[in-house]
């Protein structure tokens, strides 16, 4: 359900840049996505299919380009990766972790004609 | 179809007098701050056979609802108001905690409610029957307030300077920590009947509030509910959340939920002044 309103959100950009940068049809999305974004890619492009049909972006490839989570750790001070927002500090155990990257969900770029 | 914003949903409006959100409103619709690359991005591919080009767009996909939260806090801080946005899964006390809140409150401070769920009025009513204004948001199929609704809600409620609002998310551990609203704080209720392992089952919720309460404490005597555990999760996915214990019922640790809230009305007050 999440990724049913962040598809729909998707088209409402694409639908305000299709009159901003002048297409007509979309054929491919590029989106970023983070490892720590709580969004799931296999849900992400069912709901795509489903939102884009009719629109400008019926039948639109869906590329999404994972982003690893990156965390800053406060004892070691040093940057780490991470797959979950509980995950601790691979050096020290820590959870004292700042969340740097793979946060995001983007929208980055269209192949559009 | 929204006049103002032009926003398509069917939804409470009172476009009758004219303020500053409508206004602010409609400005973002029209100059939102999206960033056109069009002399970088536009390169053609596969050039004389069709007409397809790139277009670079490097947006939030919720930047229009970042946007409109903005707008939001805004309001908020212009008017020294608290917003606090209710977030748990369905059933964990939150209408009955508001109930309880407001009935030691409202002679204290100005307070209103906005209630989302996916269908009915019965937490407004609830609500209401307090003494206090609410507003009903139904989303129906939606599982979530988003901030454009909340804003609207803000509109029609009205509300005098310094008032304390609560923002009842629909009962939903997943996406509503997504959706800033505008508040100042998420505060994630957990009852304790939904087992000690919620934070690291839905940590996006937990990584996002500020505040967890737990819930239904006269029932630990009947669970094997572990206190602790759930707490040291909740500070695992999230080393800066507070935790509070109370039973919203017999009203247990209520006083230290009443004190946390004085405390945010202050703050807003220092702000403001
Ligand atoms: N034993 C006990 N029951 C409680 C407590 N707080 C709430 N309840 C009960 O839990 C049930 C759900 O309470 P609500 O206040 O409607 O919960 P809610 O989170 O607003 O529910 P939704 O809005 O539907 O998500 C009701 O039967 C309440 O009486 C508590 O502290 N102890
Ligand atoms: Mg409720
Ligand atoms: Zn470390
Ligand atoms: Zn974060
Ligand atoms: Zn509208
Ligand atoms: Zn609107
Ligand atoms: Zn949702």
């Amino acid at each position: 359900m999440h990724e049913m309103s962040l598809c729909e959100s998707v088209l409402q950009i694409i639908e305000q840049q299709a009159k901003a940068q002048q297409f007509a049809k979309v054929k491919t999305v590029w989106l970023e996505i983070g490892a720590l974004s709580g969004v799931e890619a296999d849900a992400m492009h069912f709901s795509f299919e489903v939102v884009m049909q009719g629109s400008l972006a019926d039948q639109a490839k869906l590329e999404i380009i994972e982003v690893p989570g990156l965390a800053w750790c406060m004892p070691c001070g040093c940057e780490v990766l991470v797959q979950q927002l509980y995950d601790e500090c691979p050096h020290c155990g820590s959870h004292q972790l700042q969340i740097v990257d793979g946060d995001q969900m983007r929208i980055k770029e269209l192949e559009v004609e | 179809m929204c006049g103002v914003c032009g926003c398509g949903e069917g939804h409470i409006h009172s476009h009758d007098e004219p303020h500053d959100h409508e206004h602010a409103h409609e400005h973002s619709h029209d100059h939102g701050h999206h960033h056109h690359h069009e002399h970088s991005a536009e390169h053609s591919h596969a050039p004389g056979l069709t007409q397809a080009r790139m277009v670079q767009i490097e947006q939030d996909i919720l930047a229009k609802n970042n946007r409109y939260a903005d707008e939001n806090r805004r309001y908020f801080s212009e008017r020294g108001m608290l917003a606090l946005n209710l977030v748990s899964s369905p059933g964990s006390g939150k209408t009955t905690l508001l109930t309880e809140t407001i009935l030691r409150l409202k002679d204290e401070l100005s307070i209103a409610v906005i209630e989302g769920d996916q269908q009915t009025a019965r937490d407004a009513d609830r609500i209401r029957a307090t003494g206090v204004p609410a507003l009903q948001i139904n989303t129906g199929k939606g599982c979530h307030l988003d901030a454009h609704r909340v804003g609207h809600g803000l509109e029609s409620l009205n509300l005098p300077e310094h008032s304390l609002l609560f923002i009842e998310n629909v009962g939903n551990l997943v996406c509503p920590s997504a959706f800033d609203l505008g508040e100042a704080h998420k505060v994630v209720i957990l009852s304790v009947t939904e087992g000690e392992d919620k934070p690291i089952k839905y940590p996006d919720m937990f990584h996002a509030a500020d505040l967890m309460i737990l819930n239904k404490t006269d029932l630990l005597p009947y669970l094997d509910f572990d206190s602790a555990q759930c707490i040291q999760y909740a500070k695992q996915v999230n080393p800066r959340i507070k935790v509070l214990s109370l039973s919203a019922k017999t009203g247990e640790g209520m006083d230290n939920w009443l004190t946390w809230l004085r405390a945010e009305m202050a703050l807003q007050r220092i702000a403001y002044a």
